[in-house]
């Protein structure tokens, strides 16, 4: 189909502009996606950096990780001194390591924030469900490949991980042990497991590419979200996401990479476990195991749940772990106030917050061995998190009172000039 | 016109939380129910932190005359002890002190292993021809490799030279302690297999520094976060040149964004 009202002036006069967009309408569709011609509203404030962010994190990581994976050998009794072989004899090999093993950890960083800032100004409800959705599926799919990615450098943590973790789906009834043995490749972790989680840790970011354009899709169908979260009235609500937004992002991505580069470069071991500098070793079992820190809130919420009439403490905490994912499915439903944000919600504001404490304790509780005092916080914040979303939601939704919501986007601003 | 994101008081209790987590999270992440290691003010510590060449010499002659006879380093080669940010030996130095060191070699055409003065190009060697021997010659524990352990211990250094020097004191009263095993107070369980390494006067220092056991317990512990992060001083060099660019580019973009916004209402 010609273009019969592609754009002519400015930089489409430019010839060889003219030629590409003419035949293939990449300038113009960009213009749509991240440019001039998406409208955006104007009051976004810095938390919706994250999206953009999260991006960058992804192109991060799998940049960092197609050259880290020229030198690194998916081999049980290799990977862990291919590892070191990076780290000591390839140029700039412990960059490229302390990027990718830091990388991870900031995409979750900025990804945790992203989801809370979409909890806060209620960027699920509706039309964005099915962008909440897909949200949650790149959360699933990430989480997938850094559990898989921690496992290649073959270390004790890696190992007993895989272990541990694996050995959770031993919990279900009858299939259980066929699916432990299955995901294994054999009867214990080893060479096999090692190989296809490195075949999938390749494979899932580029599935994760193809769900976050579904996501942005999704998002472009009715824009962003904003912090009043009251709809966009009209064009004197918008402005254009570029400059506008493109340059604040950038100003997120500078303050984002100066963080980055303070672990990559100052603190590059901090966030890992220094047991995974020991080769793994089937024979020695680490006093306490414990996931990466993203992961720390999940197993607190895994080893908090007791055995329950019939129901294993194992079968139990292993439903209660996945099921604390699931349940953001059922979040546009759960929450039914029909307020988006959370500023003009002064109940649900307070227990958001609450909500993220629950969530800070689950983290604690997660790191620390399961019992005395930790097991207790873990068990009391496990039972919050779930109310938080089956009772706490649907009943504030309901008995709430929200203040006053103002009539458009730029109302407040229109009133603040008034009375200058 | 930008509200707050949330009240003051919920992003005080929210900070109290993080504190708290992270507070609590620190001595259990370190090491089990051993006393906590004395911090020291290394070097190396701190974003311009660099290693003493002196230090990492002292620190290669006690590894190489005490640690050696049970420990090896198999990530570690000869020459490494001649290249950047190390202890800085010249080349003509690794060559002389790496041909001190006895290496296995082979087959040859007989078909026969062999041995042979070490090379530059060969990694600290262990002294024993297998795991198993190792053990047997250490009452059945490992002297594990010691490439990484600077970096496969909570607290690293600290710990080591910890470990090493004030660790091995009397057992309290009533300790039980194991078979062939030593009472050493940083050490998880207390009762290590390694007999107390270090004793005062034990190599007499090149450059005349008193060999007493703090004295020598520092100095390898050094080294040894040498060995396991070699390429400390290049992270931290390149780390302050990014971090530069950062902050100026950061201004920049800051001052585009006002300049940009500036009749956004
Ligand atoms: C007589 C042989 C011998 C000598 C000499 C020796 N070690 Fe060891 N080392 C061992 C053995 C055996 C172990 C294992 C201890 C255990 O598992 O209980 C060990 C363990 C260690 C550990 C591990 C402690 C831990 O946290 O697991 C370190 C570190 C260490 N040695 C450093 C050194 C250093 C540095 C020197 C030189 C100053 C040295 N060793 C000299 C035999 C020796």
């Amino acid at each position: 189909m010609a273009n019969n009202n592609a754009p002519t002036s400015g930089f489409y006069a430019n010839p060889v502009v003219k030629w590409i967009e003419y035949r293939l309408p990449v300038f113009s569709t960009l213009d749509h996606m991240v440019g001039s011609k998406y409208p955006t509203p104007k009051n976004l404030n810095y938390w919706w950096n994250f999206g953009s962010l999260a991006g960058l994190c992804l192109v991060v990581q799998i940049l960092t990780g197609i050259v880290l994976v020229m030198h690194y050998t998916p081999h049980t009794s290799l990977a862990f001194d291919s590892v070191e072989h990076i780290m000591r004899d390839v140029n700039y090999g412990w960059l490229l390591r302390y990027m990718h093993a830091n990388g991870a950890s900031m995409f979750f960083i900025v990804v945790y924030i992203h989801i809370f800032r979409g909890l806060y100004f209620g960027s699920y409800k509706s039309p964005r469900e099915l962008l909440w959705f897909l949200g949650v599926i790149i959360l699933l799919l990430m989480m997938a490949t850094g559990f898989m990615g921690y496992v290649l450098p073959w270390g004790q943590m890696s190992f007993w991980g895989a272990t541990v973790i694996t050995n959770l789906f031993s919990a279900l009834p009858v299939v259980g042990d066929p699916i432990v043995h299955w995901l294994w490749g054999g009867f214990a972790v080893d060479n096999p497991t090692l190989n296809r989680f490195f075949s999938l840790h390749y494979l899932l970011p580029f599935v994760l590419v193809g769900v976050i354009i579904l996501h942005v899709l999704a998002l472009h169908q009715f824009g962003s979200n904003n912090p009043q979260g009251i709809d966009v009235k009209g064009p004197q609500d918008t402005i254009p996401f570029h400059p506008y937004y493109t340059i604040k992002d950038a100003v997120g991505v500078g303050f984002f990479l100066l963080f980055f580069s303070f672990f990559i470069f100052y603190a590059p071991n901090f966030l890992g476990h220094p047991d995974n500098y020991i080769p793994a070793n089937p024979l020695v079992t680490p006093a306490h195991i414990v996931p990466e820190w993203y992961f720390l809130p999940f197993y607190a919420i895994l080893r908090s749940v007791p055995d329950i009439w019939f129901i294993e403490a194992k079968l139990g905490g292993v439903l209660a772990m996945f099921g604390a994912i699931a349940i953001l499915f059922l979040l546009p439903w759960l929450d039914t106030s029909k307020v988006r944000s959370a500023r003009f919600r002064p109940i649900y504001k307070q227990l958001t917050w609450v909500f993220l404490i629950t969530c800070i304790g689950l983290g604690y509780s997660g790191g620390m061995p399961a019992e005395g005092l930790p097991l207790i916080i873990g068990k009391i914040c496990t039972v919050y998190y779930f109310l938080h979303f089956l009772v706490v939601m649907p009943l504030v939704g309901w008995f709430e009172k929200p203040t006053k919501l103002p009539a458009s986007i730029s109302e407040p601003v229109l009133k603040a000039q008034a009375a200058e | 016109m930008r509200k707050d994101f949330a009240p003051m008081t919920s992003l005080k209790l929210l900070a109290a939380a993080v504190v708290v987590a992270l507070g609590l999270n620190g001595p259990a992440l370190a090491a089990g129910d051993a006393d906590p290691a004395p911090a020291v003010n290394w070097s190396f510590n701190g974003p311009f932190g660099t290693f003493d060449r002196a230090e990492l010499q002292r620190g290669y002659q006690v590894y190489k005359e005490v640690c050696a006879a049970c420990h090896a380093m198999k990530f570690v080669a000869f020459r490494n002890l001649a290249d950047p940010g190390g202890p800085g030996f010249s080349a003509a130095e690794v060559k002389a002190l790496a041909a001190t060191f006895e290496v296995t070699d082979g087959p040859n055409d007989d078909g026969e292993m062999f041995k042979r003065p070490g090379l530059p190009q060969d990694k600290f060697p262990s002294p024993f021809p297998n795991q198993k021997a190792a053990r047997a010659a250490n009452g059945g524990a490992y002297p594990l490799d010691l490439s990484l352990i600077a970096k496969a211990r909570p607290q690293g250094p600290d710990y080591l030279a910890a470990l090493l020097g004030a660790g091995y004191t009397q057992p309290p009263a009533g300790f039980a302690l194991g078979e062939g095993l030593h009472y050493n107070k940083y050490f998880p369980g207390h009762q290590i297999a390694m007999p107390k390494p270090l004793n005062p006067d034990q190599v007499t220092y090149a450059d005349g520094t008193k060999a007493t056991v703090e004295q020598m317990a520092h100095d390898v512990s050094a080294f040894l976060m040498w060995a396991a992060e070699p390429k400390l001083e290049e992270r931290k060099r390149l780390g302050l040149k990014v971090m530069i660019f950062l902050v100026v580019l950061t201004g920049l973009f800051m001052a585009a964004k006002k300049r940009i916004w500036k009749d956004v209402h």
